[in-house]
């Protein structure tokens, strides 16, 4: 799937969740909507980008989401 | 196979107690013709003499209406009392004795039968009515045997028919003035379209002194049902003759999943009558459900399985073994090819939830993938999650009759009268009754104030996409004024979350004066509207596609749950969250497990002990991961990774957004399989066909908006060989994995043991019950009317914060407008079954609104062509000007696939379930003389299409690969 698919798509999970007042709730649940509802291919796509890309198009509070959160 | 194993199919017609059921704590006891007889207070006469088994003779009176003492044929004596009281509207008293039949009452019945047989035909014989004639009965139960009044003298037999609705005639010379058509009209539907005009003899129905279908007629037939004579008529029976027997199944069509009898000649439906006992729709129907059937012996079916190696060739028919057989080899060879994540399928709201239990495992446990999804992910997939992070279940919580106890309604992007129109008449009777209105959508749809002797207290015309700013301010209101049941919230809701929630809710941003520009509303009108909605008592929230079709289509549908939580209404009749849905089993598909990463019974795909017990049950390796949502497979597709689609009862290529990526996705696959009726537009882009059966040709269970389970019974043979799960169960037998079914009741049997909401249910108690609403388990063996009543599923209620986001789908100078879409009352979805029946003379084709200063500005005059571009692309529709819209909004509908609707919507999806932002698309609209080069290009495929369809090659000439 393309990149930037998957950046818009984080993105706005990241905005729903970003609206909590527990920042380290908010990154829990972030990777954790990522890790029940995408496949494993996209989980792999956007880690590599956080890796490769820096997360280059992913709010920071995603980006972090994902470092620390995501299942491989 | 054998024939239908669990079925009523000789139905007995229930007795006609003259007069409604009556419910009082209070039991009354008579004395009727020498028996007592105990009855609820405030019951009539009449109904009471029916208790008892004695059937007073009457005309103008049947239990679905109000008593209303016309004809007073139903007279009778009561011992101590002057005169004859009509026994309709006569309520039964402690201790009276009644005398039905007495010489001078026979008199009398006489005298007045005699009245009315010397005004109408006596053509018994050949009168479309014959053996099903209340007249009739009546002539016989009195003992009528002379009219002394010729017919010299004035009379109507001359009248003339009026024939211009597709589906029913209106003979006024047979029509005996009882009213009941118009009480019909009035009391069950809603719509107040008759009229008696004149007084005594010159007293005659009308539907406003015009043609029925030039009148506010909306075709439901309640009045043919009502009415005792020939007068009002259903053409078919007027052809084919009264049926001969009656089989009870469920409308294939919305998510209110009216229960309807289909009575039958042999193997031909004659009509079909809602039935009485039905428990989502209690004998009413709406154009669709009652008349629009025709579809399933429209010459357009496909009954022959076809294969084609390219969409470029024409199709060939071959046998169902080839079909079969060429499917499963292409599927081996994919997945040998490019392994079992490139396959997957997507079933339909449209199937069975046995069809769907069926496709969900043969995707799971033979293609060994969780790509499967259903259509469900383009309407209602935010309600399956919003509704399980907030109460713990992801489905509505009330009955539609609920409704009956609510004080003030909500509606909130929905269109009831068009959208669930049997839901919307109950509605409406509550709301007569004096329940309070308050409407959210950026369009007046009828219930605003187009609708007889109802009239929103509240509409709050907001500007699409901004829904959940306008929950917030809703929500502000009842946080900031006090307005919170607290009680409510401490004992049953997560108080942590609450708070949460609270704070967030009382800044200052969410106010509605902050709000009110974003809105488009008026920050007074918020307050009033969010005050009403607190404090008038039970508060009920209904909801529809234009909550759950935006980027934050979960946020709303969790906003709503909040407020509802905050508000305290949830956990008893009258109130609660109730998501309308569009088809007949969009929950039933949900629950069934259609979902990428859910079994049934919405239980995750990484659960390990669900994978362990589905995994014991079907004997084979599941996985783990979740899979592909539908956008998501196209996405793959298009990029030429996903290769080998099974395709049931779905139509994408229509109903899912930008159309030009559908088709191109769909072009990019190897194998694409489509099951359904007729040559859709997914299927002129298939190289497997497959025809599948009609709801009269199969057995089955479709479960509506109210969480019922309801019979769907076969009829009549499958056209196609077979049903649709022993088609899907074949191409599995292909595949290496035979299914043990012999009958749609063994696959229910399988989902009751494996899912712990359906473990009571079965074919067997549907045979008893009627319909069940799940969860039925040990605890609740009879199902659960309404949900969340002691505590919530999930154990307390979860607040969410809802941060209002703005799309990213924005109005700028070149795309001014903002496109919304809708639905009418007279089509169904993509139409492929509507726009083969005569519902097409009430809508045509698709029209795009748009209000008068935006045309203006652009020069569109009524009834232009127009263009509207989007950033997806671009279709010509004609334009009608109306004040419905807001100006800088413009409506569609998208019924008809050349209409292209979905050309112009994009990409943009639900942030939580990629649900399709169908309600919010930038456009801009132009006056044009020609179709668009979308509208050419696919006016010439699909006429290529239908003609490798009609000109298949036929059996002999074909060799099967
Ligand atoms: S068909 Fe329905 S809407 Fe039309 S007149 Fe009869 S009751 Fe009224
Ligand atoms: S049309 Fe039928 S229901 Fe209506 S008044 Fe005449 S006889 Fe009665
Ligand atoms: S379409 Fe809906 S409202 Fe109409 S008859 Fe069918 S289930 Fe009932
Ligand atoms: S049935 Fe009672 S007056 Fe007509």
């Amino acid at each position: 799937m393309q990149t930037e698919t998957l950046i818009k798509m984080a993105n706005q999970v990241g905005d729903f969740f970003a609206a909590n007042p527990n920042q380290a709730q908010a990154q829990l649940e972030i990777a954790n909507h990522l890790n029940r509802f995408w496949t494993k291919d996209m989980r792999n796509q956007i880690a590599a980008h956080v890796q490769a890309k820096q997360g280059a198009g992913l709010h920071s509070q995603v980006i972090s989401s994902i470092a620390a959160h995501l299942n491989p | 196979m054998d024939d239908i194993k669990y079925t009523t199919p000789q139905f007995q017609p229930k007795p006609d107690f003259g007069t409604p059921k009556q419910v009082s704590q209070k039991q009354v006891t008579l004395n009727i013709d020498g028996v007592d007889v105990s009855v609820p207070e405030g019951t009539s006469i009449m109904h009471a003499a029916q208790v008892s088994g004695v059937s007073v003779p009457k005309l103008c009176a049947t239990d679905s209406l109000e008593a209303f003492g016309s004809c007073r044929l139903c007279l009778v004596e009561i011992e101590g009392r002057k005169g004859y009281p009509a026994s309709c509207t006569t309520p039964v008293a402690e201790g009276i004795k009644v005398h039905t039949q007495t010489s001078k009452l026979a008199d009398v019945r006489r005298g007045v039968m005699e009245l009315y047989i010397s005004d109408h035909p006596l053509d018994c014989l050949t009168c479309a009515a014959n053996g099903d004639c209340e007249l009739q009965d009546m002539a016989g139960a009195v003992g009528l045997r002379e009219v002394r009044y010729g017919y010299e003298g004035e009379n109507h037999l001359k009248q003339e028919k009026d024939e211009s609705n597709p589906y029913f005639t209106f003979d006024p010379s047979k029509c005996i003035v009882c009213s009941r058509c118009v009480r019909a009209c009035e009391e069950t539907q809603g719509t107040f379209a008759l009229t008696i005009e004149g007084r005594g003899f010159g007293s005659k129905v009308s539907a406003g002194n015009q043609l029925f279908m030039d009148s506010e007629c909306v075709s439901c037939g309640a009045c043919i049902q009502a009415c005792p004579t020939a007068t009002l008529m259903e053409k078919t029976v007027i052809e084919a003759g009264t049926p001969e027997h009656s089989v009870t199944t469920t409308c294939a069509y919305c998510g209110v999943g009216c229960s309807f009898n289909a009575e039958m000649k042999g193997e031909e439906v004659v009509r079909m009558s809602p039935n009485k006992d039905g428990g989502a729709n209690h004998g009413h129907s709406c154009v669709k459900g009652r008349f629009a059937w025709g579809y399933a012996t429209h010459k357009d079916r496909i009954t022959t399985p076809m294969l084609r190696k390219n969409i470029q060739d024409p199709w060939q028919e071959v046998s169902w073994d080839d079909a079969i057989n060429y499917a499963a080899s292409e599927i081996k060879r994919i997945e040998a090819k490019y392994g079992k994540d490139a396959m997957g399928g997507i079933t339909s709201s449209r199937c069975t939830n046995e069809e769907v239990y069926v496709t969900q495992k043969l995707v799971r446990a033979v293609f060994g993938t969780n790509n499967v999804d259903t259509c469900a992910r383009v309407c209602h997939s935010p309600t399956g999650y919003g509704l399980k992070q907030t109460l713990g279940e992801s489905a509505g919580t009330q009955t539609f009759d609920s409704v009956m106890k609510s004080d003030v309604i909500l509606i909130i992007g929905a269109n009831p009268t068009d959208g669930h129109p049997v839901f919307a008449s109950q509605m409406k009777r509550r709301l007569r009754e004096g329940a309070k209105l308050i409407i959210a959508d950026p369009r007046a749809i009828d219930l605003v104030e187009n609708s007889p002797h109802i009239r929103a207290d509240y509409h709050l015309n907001l500007r699409p996409s901004t829904n959940v700013a306008l929950i917030s301010a809703l929500a502000h209101v009842v946080v900031t004024e006090g307005l919170v049941k607290e009680n409510f919230v401490k004992e049953r809701c997560d108080w942590g979350s609450f708070v949460a929630w609270r704070d967030f809710v009382a800044k200052p941003e969410n106010s509605p004066e902050a709000l009110e520009e974003t809105l488009g509303v008026k920050a007074q009108t918020m307050r009033a509207a969010a005050r009403l909605f607190a404090t008038a008592g039970n508060g009920a929230i209904y909801y529809g596609l234009g909550v759950t079709e935006h980027s934050q289509g979960s946020t709303m549908v969790m906003g709503i749950a909040n407020l509802a939580m905050a508000t305290g209404n949830v956990g008893r009749e009258g109130v609660g969250v109730n998501p309308l849905r569009g088809q007949n089993n969009v929950q039933g598909s949900c629950d069934m497990g259609s979902m990428p990463h859910e079994y049934p019974g919405y239980r995750h795909v990484s659960d390990p002990a669900a994978k362990a017990l589905f995994e014991a049950a079907w004997g084979r390796p599941l996985s783990i991961e979740p899979g592909l949502r539908i956008p998501n497979m196209l996405d793959l597709a298009g990029e030429g990774r996903f290769k080998a689609l099974y395709c049931v009862g779905e139509d994408i290529a229509q109903s899912d957004p930008n159309t030009q990526h559908v088709t191109h996705a769909l072009e990019s696959m190897e194998c694409v399989i489509v099951q359904d009726l007729f040559l859709n537009e997914t299927a002129m882009y298939a190289h497997v066909f497959f025809p599948g059966a009609s709801f009269l040709e199969k057995s089955g269970t479709f479960t509506n908006a109210e969480r019922r389970i309801s019979p769907v019974r076969r009829v009549m043979s499958p056209k196609n060989g077979y049903e649709d799960w022993e088609i899907t169960a074949k191409l599995s037998e292909a595949l290496g994995y035979p299914m043990q079914y012999n009958h749609a009741s063994e696959i229910m049997d399988e989902i009751a043991v494996l899912t712990p909401t359906f473990k009571g249910v079965s074919f067997k108690k549907l045979d008893e019950l009627g319909s069940i609403q799940w969860p039925c388990d040990d605890e609740h063996p009879t199902g659960t009317p309404t949900m969340h009543v002691d505590e919530f599923v999930r154990g307390k209620g979860r607040f969410f914060i809802t941060q209002y986001v703005p799309t990213s789908e924005k109005v700028n100078a070149k795309y001014p407008l903002i496109l919304t879409t809708g639905r009418i009352l007279s089509q169904y979805n993509v139409g492929a079954q509507t726009r083969r029946t005569k519902n097409v003379e009430w809508h045509a084709e698709d029209v795009v609104e748009i209000h008068p200063h935006d045309a203006e500005d652009r020069g569109i005059k009524e009834g232009d062509w127009v263009g509207i571009t989007s950033r997806a692309g671009e279709t010509v529709l004609r334009v009608t000007l109306t004040e419905r819209v807001q100006p800088g909004v413009i409506y569609t509908t998208f019924h008809h696939p050349e209409s292209g609707a979905n050309v112009i919507t994009t990409d943009n999806s639900d942030w939580a379930t990629n649900c399709p932002e169908f309600k919010v698309t930038a456009v801009q609209v132009t006056r044009v003389h020609q179709l668009s080069d979308w509208q050419k290009h696919y006016k010439t495929f699909s006429d290529a299409q239908i003609a490798f369809a009609n000109n298949k090659l036929s059996k002999k000439a074909q060799q099967p690969a």
